[in-house]
Order: structure tokens, then sequence, then C-alpha cells
């Protein structure tokens, strides 16, 4: 077989060898990056142990708000919470809880012992709602300005280093 | 052999309305990945996520949704993987054109092959 | 002590394999025409230490030796007796050392079995199967030792997953390594045939047997992962496209092709250069599938514990042993003559090779596209069973065509037999029968449907003429059957199955068109290792008035954490009824999902019919060859 063909057959090997290769690190945890740079649905959230709603339009008014979906049932919640505790420092940023399909007791002493960061505390009884905001499993956070557009989508707990990727975003 | 062959035929083109045995929910759930499990469709899987879905879906056929809408409405909030059938997307046309290309491929290449000197054999 | 053996074992085998390979490499060089007792030896040697190896990992698992990592990490000693054996390869580093046995088996039968007298196709056929060996013993010993220590010595292991704790689950792995890693064995035949220049059909009467035992234990184990998915997994299908299923199905489709093409290969002389290439073919795929499933980039229900560094060894592996193939096909390649007209014999085989290719091609395609994109683009697709459905289904319609009529006609001529006509009279009443009971409106679909007809009407009439002739090709006609068999009742499975989904508290009850379902009792157990909530169900179709009671369960496991849904299945030869529960989280509401599957056994009865006719033609080599 002559010279050229070789050629193009380890040219073939080789750019296939390393797209498989590469993919061997691809994450292996869905995020649902599709949706940066999207506004957030209007929807109505249930408020806390109460019939009252808000809706997500009025967060306009935030420069920048924070969603973060936990429950107490949730291991990972309670490790990021100090984290959450952290961001509600930060002035520009109005925090808001959304607690997914829990007991109302358990949810409040889980408060009591870790600190509540929230300015706003909602709840989701049946989790329906959350699919609105594309959250499938918890906990899981998304920033948004004051546009309603989402900035950044955390699946997972929250670490330092998303904190801190956090407060350099909402410093402009 | 004609005359069957005709028959046949009528009885293809005769066709009644659709037996669809699933239902329009079952249809939808099945064609929807669970994203919390390994390889399970979210009508199969019982996790906390795919419940939700499945009353999500239940929800929304009630309001009236056909099943298009339903999964543009859930491929916005979670991407195009959740969809089991890949939508015909730029980034799916090659998924989609490629089976047929090989078929005309080995088409052209049968052709060729039996192309080739041909020695009619008297065995 | 016994992880001491083991590596010692190994490393032995190793160096056997290494004179073996050397030693093959000087003989080939010589004139001899006979091959060296000491080769004999050495080989049986090689197996004998291999071989240990494995008894010995065998024995760590029975005895619960923590001291070997890999036990440690994949059992417990709570576990029955039953399920620590098949431990040992229910992981990836056992699995591996079950891969190199079967690799040196299938070497040593071949060396002692094989009667073709050329000695340099014999020899290389050697030399290069025990390549692989060195190859894979070399990964095992750098990066997936099932020997490696742990100290201090724990007390108690971390348990297997109690999805893999299955009889089912037991034989499948090894059923399908026979398969395709037996595939091995031709693989270094073709590769020693082109540069040995052996004739055709030797090659074909070499390597045929092997083929059909592979192929066999390909389909067998298919079938078996698909009873075990269907049992164990609980959602009531036995094929989802997923991507280790895949894996596991595109050797298949060219052992198959394969297997038809050797048919040609040993009659008459075409087809020589592809069979090379289909042999090579097969274990490349082989080895893809095993990259696709160990290096994890692919995300399934039967991954193995994913490793980036195993798939780097594999996939470099890969890609040098098929460039490596190409280079030795074309600098060996043999001449041949085409000598045949259009419409004979060999044209149907070429289709069913070209119908087995697309195949191929589509499920490779559909399995590695979502990779590539995400690789490429950063974007997730999925691709589902939708995809292959679509595209896959109306190929059966030519594909099942060409498999009815293609038998019918002579080898190189163009003569058809007879009972055409009446056939195809038959097929057309029963699939008018069949249409009106079923009255599918997809134009599609009653085209599969009535192809599949014709196709086991036409093999049963083949049956009833070899009968008369007493002319013995029935495993042609049987696999074909149980082909026919499979599609018509996939078909009729798919159309008449029911499902109902549907919320249920203890003593309420649901009615559905045709079945009452009441759910009538809730008990909760411990047992060994898992505690277990049983439901009682009793169903009764309303209009047969049979009443049954289904009993599915939920087990919570405690090493590991894990919750199983085990389905209550009720099989009688005509359907299978099936049920689900789950618990609804801090309710006392379970999901309920209840289904009527019928035809379930008649679906196995015909994999196993398909395979079936493999092993006759197997079983049956040898009376062909004294003729």
């Amino acid at each position: 077989m002559r010279k050229i063909n070789y050629i193009i057959i380890s040219i073939l090997f080789s750019f296939l060898f390393i797209i498989l290769y590469s993919s061997l690190d691809n994450e292996r945890i869905y995020n649902t990056k599709d949706l940066i740079g999207k506004k957030i649905s209007q929807v109505e959230i249930n408020l806390f142990q109460s019939n009252e709603t808000i809706n997500t339009e009025e967060f306009i008014n935030n420069e920048f708000t924070i969603l973060n979906f936990w429950a107490s049932w949730c291991a990972p919640c309670r490790k990021e919470h100090p984290n959450l505790v952290r961001l509600s420092k930060i002035k520009n940023i109005k925090l808001v809880g959304v607690n997914i399909k829990d007991n109302v007791e358990s949810a409040k002493s889980f408060l009591k012992e870790n600190g509540n960061p929230f300015d706003i505390l909602a709840e989701d009884k049946n989790g329906k709602n959350s699919v609105n905001f594309g959250v499938y499993g918890i906990p899981e956070t998304i920033l948004i300005d004051s546009e309603l557009k989402i900035l950044k989508k955390y699946i997972g707990p929250l670490n330092i280093k998303d904190v801190n990727e956090i407060r350099k975003l909402v410093k402009k | 052999m004609k005359t069957i062959i005709n028959i046949l035929l009528l009885f293809f083109f005769i066709t009644s309305e659709s037996h669809a045995n699933e239902n329009l929910n079952n249809k939808i759930l099945k064609n929807l990945r669970c994203l919390v499990c390994q390889g399970q469709t979210v009508q199969d899987s019982n996790s906390e996520f795919a419940l939700i879905i499945k009353s999500v879906v239940k929800d929304k056929i009630k309001e009236g949704n056909n099943e298009k809408e339903i999964y543009q409405f859930l491929s916005e909030k979670f991407g195009d993987w959740i969809l089991l059938n890949p939508p015909f997307k730029k980034n799916s046309y090659l998924l989609w054109f490629l089976p047929y290309l090989l078929f005309i491929l080995g088409i052209i290449l049968l052709f060729f092959l039996l192309k080739k000197p041909k020695i009619r054999s008297k065995e | 002590m016994l992880s001491n053996l083991g590596n010692i074992f190994i490393i032995v085998a190793l160096l056997i394999s290494f004179l073996l390979v050397f030693f093959s490499f000087k003989e080939f060089k010589t004139n001899n025409n006979l091959i060296p007792v000491k080769i004999y030896k050495i080989s049986l040697l090689q197996l004998f230490f291999t071989a240990s190896s494995f008894i010995i990992l065998l024995l760590a698992y029975v005895l619960s030796d923590f001291s070997l990592a890999n036990v440690y990490e994949n059992s417990h000693t709570n576990k029955p007796l039953f399920y620590k054996i098949s431990g040992t390869w229910g992981n990836h580093e056992g699995s591996l050392l079950l891969w190199i046995n079967i690799l040196v088996l299938f070497s040593s039968l071949f060396l002692f079995i094989n009667k073709n007298n050329d000695k340099d196709f014999k020899i290389l056929t050697l030399l290069f199967q025990n390549i692989l060996v060195i190859i894979f013993l070399i990964f095992l010993l750098s990066n997936s030792n099932p020997f490696s220590k742990l100290f201090p010595i724990p007390l108690e292991g971390l348990g297997l997953n109690p999805i893999l704790q299955d009889p089912a689950l037991a034989i499948h792995p090894p059923l399908l390594y026979v398969g395709f890693v037996g595939s091995s064995i031709y693989f270094s035949a073709a590769l020693a045939a082109l540069i040995s220049k052996i004739d055709s059909q030797s090659l074909a009467i070499s390597i045929k047997p092997w083929v059909l035992v592979s192929w066999f234990f390909q389909t067998v184990g298919i079938l078996v992962g698909s009873i075990w998915a269907y049992y164990e997994l609980g959602w009531g299908g036995y094929w989802f496209w997923d991507p280790v299923e895949n894996s596991s199905l595109m050797p298949w489709f060219v052992m198959t092709a394969l297997l038809h093409s050797i048919l040609v290969l040993e009659r008459r002389i075409g087809l020589y250069s592809w069979v090379i290439v289909l042999s090579i073919l097969t274990f490349t795929m082989s080895v893809t599938g095993t990259f696709l499933v160990r290096s994890g980039i692919l995300n399934s229900v039967h991954t193995f514990a994913s490793d980036p560094s195993r798939g780097l060894f594999i996939l470099s592996f890969l890609i040098i042993m098929v460039f490596f193939s190409i280079y030795i096909f074309f600098k060996f390649a043999p001449n041949e003559s085409k000598k045949y007209t259009i419409f004979s014999k060999e044209t149907f085989i070429i289709a069913n090779n070209w119908f087995m290719i697309f195949f191929l091609g589509v499920v490779l395609i559909g399995t590695l596209y979502p990779v590539f994109l995400d690789t490429i683009t950063g974007s997730k697709i999925s691709v589902g069973p939708p995809y292959y459905n679509l595209v896959l289904a109306p190929f059966l319609i030519p594909l099942l065509f060409l498999m009815t009529s293609g038998p019918n006609y002579k080898w190189i001529s163009h003569e058809t037999k007879s009972f055409f006509d009446l056939v195809l009279v038959l097929s057309v009443i029963l699939f008018l029968i069949t249409f009106l009971l079923i009255k599918e409106s997809s134009f599609l679909l009653n085209l599969i449907l009535f192809f599949s007809i014709y196709l086991i009407i036409q093999t049963l009439f083949d049956f009833y003429e070899s009968f008369k002739k007493k002319n013995i090709n029935i495993s042609r006609i049987i696999s074909h059957l149980g082909f026919g068999l499979l599609i018509f009742f996939i078909y009729i499975n798919h159309i008449f199955s029911q499902e109902n989904n549907f919320n249920l508290k203890l003593g309420e009850i649901k009615k559905t068109d045709q079945y009452i379902i009441k759910f009538e009792n809730l008990e909760e157990k411990s047992i060994k290792n898992y505690k277990s909530i049983v439901g009682y169900f009793n169903i009764s179709d309303k209009k047969t008035s049979i009443t049954k009671e289904l009993k599915p369960e939920i087990r919570v496991y405690d090493k590991p954490i894990t919750i199983t849904y085990e389905a209550s299945i009720e099989s009688n030869l005509f359907s299978d009824t099936y049920l689900t529960m789950s618990n609804i989280s801090e309710t006392d509401v379970f999901n309920i999902k209840f289904q009527v599957k019928p035809f379930m056994n008649f679906i196995w009865f015909s994999v196993l019919l398909l395979s079936l006719g493999g092993l006759l033609n197997f079983l049956s080599r040898n009376k062909n060859e004294k003729n």
C-alpha cells in the first residue's frame, strides 16, 4: 500500500485517539449549562409555611439573586451551608432558599442548628416547581442578575472556590 | 401471484386509526432520561427526580400541551440530554444522516465489487 | 499468602508467554514441518499457571481473604457462597483475569486440536495470540492487579452490589467472554493466514469451529443478559440500546457476517480477503467494547467503576492493534479472483454481510456520537431506543426478505427451488389473519410483520423438505426460523404489552380496563443483609376471572446502602404479569407499575433456537469433513 494511504490512516487514527482520550476526562455529573445566559422562568414560588407566594419577576428589584435548593435530609446541603452563610454577608445578593420535599419541623431545626442565611425562605412541597428552574437534584444553586438572566448554575454543594467565583461576579 | 400482491397492497392501504396501546403519558415518559439514574428512562425509574417529572408531565398533559411542547419545555430546562430521541437540530444532523450515508455508500461499494469481471461458471 | 502466590503465578505465566512467543518466532524461521514438542509443553505449562492463578483468586473470595484489595472491595463474609464465587469475575480486575484465561485456553486448544497441517500457519497463530496474552498480562500486572495487597488486613469487606447478586448474572459474563475473547483466536489466525499464505479452504476449515463456538456463546450470553435485565432491573424491558449492551451486540454482528462468509469460503474461493477483514474486525469490536465499558466514557447501568488510566491503556492498545493489522493486511494482501454471477448464493451472503456491517455502523454511530459531540462541542445529547428503532426497523424488511429467498438459490447459478408460490400464499393468509386481529396502522410495522411470517413459513417448509430428502442442512433452517420467530414475537409483544402506572395505599383497589388490582397486605422483614418490604397484590382479570397473586418487594441494603425494587413476575406460557412498587417517601402511598407482557417466553425461546442452529452446525461439522 502506498505511503500516502498509511499517512491518511495514521492521521485518522490519531484524530480518533485524541478525541477518545480527551473524552476520558469528560464531566460525569450532568451540568445543565445550556441554561446559562437565559432568563429564569416567571413563576410563583410558595413562601415557607404560608399561603403567600412571590413571583420571580420581583427579583428584578435585586441587584443579584441566588436561588438555593435544599432540604434537611440532604447531607451535602449540610456541608455547603457554611458557604451560604458566607454568601449571605455579601450586600448586593439577595438569598432565596427553596426547601424541597421536606418536613416543616426538620427544615426549621436544620436552620436553627446551622443558621438561616436566607433573605427569603420558600418551599416546594412536591418538588414540581423546581423543574421550572431546571433543578434535578439537590443541592443546586442558581445565580441571577437584575434582568433575571442566569449567570451561573452550581450542581452539588457549593465549595469555597464557588463562593469566590460568585464574589467576583457580583463585584461588577 | 400478481393478484396476491395486489390484494396485499389493498389491505395495507385500508388502515384504521392508530391502535396506540401506550397512552400519550407513557409514551412521553419512555422518551425521557432519568437524569439521576445510570441509563434508565423516567418511566422505568423510581427515583425522586423521576416521580417529580412523572407528575409534571401529567399536569402538562392535563393543561392541554401536546407531546412536542412538553419535550420543548423539558429540554429548555434540562438540555437536550433529557430526550432519548435526539431532536433534529444542528448538532445532530450528522447523527441522523450518517446511517443513510452509510447505506448508500454500502450499495455503491457492493455494486462496484459485483461489477468486476464475471465469468459464468458451468458448475 | 494467597496474594503472593497469585502474583507469582501471574508473573510466571507472563514469563512463560514470553518464552512461547520467542520459541514460536524461532520455529517459524525454520523449515521443519512439525511443531516441536517443546512448544506443546510450554503451552500446557502456560495454561497451568494461568488457570491456577484464577483458582487462587477464586479461593481468596471463597475464604473471604481480605488481604487482597480486590476481595475487600467486592466481597463480604455474609455473602452467600454462590455469590462469593461469582464475585470473582463481577469486578474489573477479576474479569480481566478471566479474559486472560480464555485467551490462554483458546491458544492451547487451537494448538492441540486444530488439524491444519501448515506449520507456519499454526505457529504464527500461536505467536500472535500470545502477544495478545502478554499485553493483557502486562496490563493486569501494572494497572489492574487482582492480587494487590492490603495492609493492615481489614476484618470485613465492602460488600458486593446487591444488583449483582443474581444467578443469571453469575453466568452472563463468562458466557460473553467466551464469545468475544474467543474471537481473539481467529483474529490471530487471520493475521497468520496472511503471512503464511494458506489457501482459502484451509483457512475456512481451520477457523470455522472457533467462529461457531464464539458466536454461540455470544448469542447465549446476550440472551442471558437480556433475561437478567428483564427479571432484575424491574422495568419490564429486555433491551435498552444501552452502550454496554451495544458493546456486546457489535461483535455479534461481525461474527454473524463472518459465519456466513465462511460458508462461501469453504466451498468456493471467493471472499478470502473479506473473511480476513471480518476476523480482524470481530476482535477489534470486542476490544472497542471493552474500552467503552471499562474506561468510563459512557453513562450506563452496567459500567464498572471507571478509571481513565485503564481507558488510556486499552485505547492505545486498540489503536496500535488495528494499525498493525492494517499494515499486515496490505503488506501480505492475497490475490484472488471473483467468479460468480449476480443472484447466486454468494450474492445473498454478501448481502447478509452488508446488512450486518450496516447495523454495526448504526449502533457504533449511535453509541459514540454523544461522546464525540460532548468532547468537541461540549453539548450533550442522548441517543436512546427511539433512535435505534427508527433507523434500524425499516432495514429489517429487506433483511427478512433476503433471508427467506436467499437460501433458495443455488451456488453460483440462478435456479430457485420449488414451493415458492405456496409459501407466499400461506404467508399472506396468515398475515391477514394476524393483521385483522391487531389492526395496527403503521405501514412499516405491517411490512415487518408480513416478512417475518414469510420467513417463518418458508423455513418451516424447508425443514419439512430436508426431512424428506435427508439433506442435513437444518442448522441454517433452525437459525433463520429462530430469527423470524424472534422478530414476530418482539412485534406481537410490543403491540399487546400493557402498562399502568398509579398510586395506591394499603387496602385500596385500582381498576383498569381489563384488570382489578387490590393492594391486600404489606409485610416488613429483616433478612441477612437487607430489610425487605413486600406488598401482596391480588390481580384479577375481568374477562376470565382468573386471579394471580403478586408480591413485589422493596429491599433496603446496608452494605453499601442501596435500595432495589424487585419485580414480581407471574410467568405462564403465553404471557407474563409484571408488578413493581416503590414507596413515595414521607407518605404511605406506593407507586405501582403494573404490566402485562405477552409471549416473553417465546422471545427467549426464539433466541435459543437461533443459537441452536449454530450449535448444530458445530456438532455436525465432523460428519461433513469426513464426507
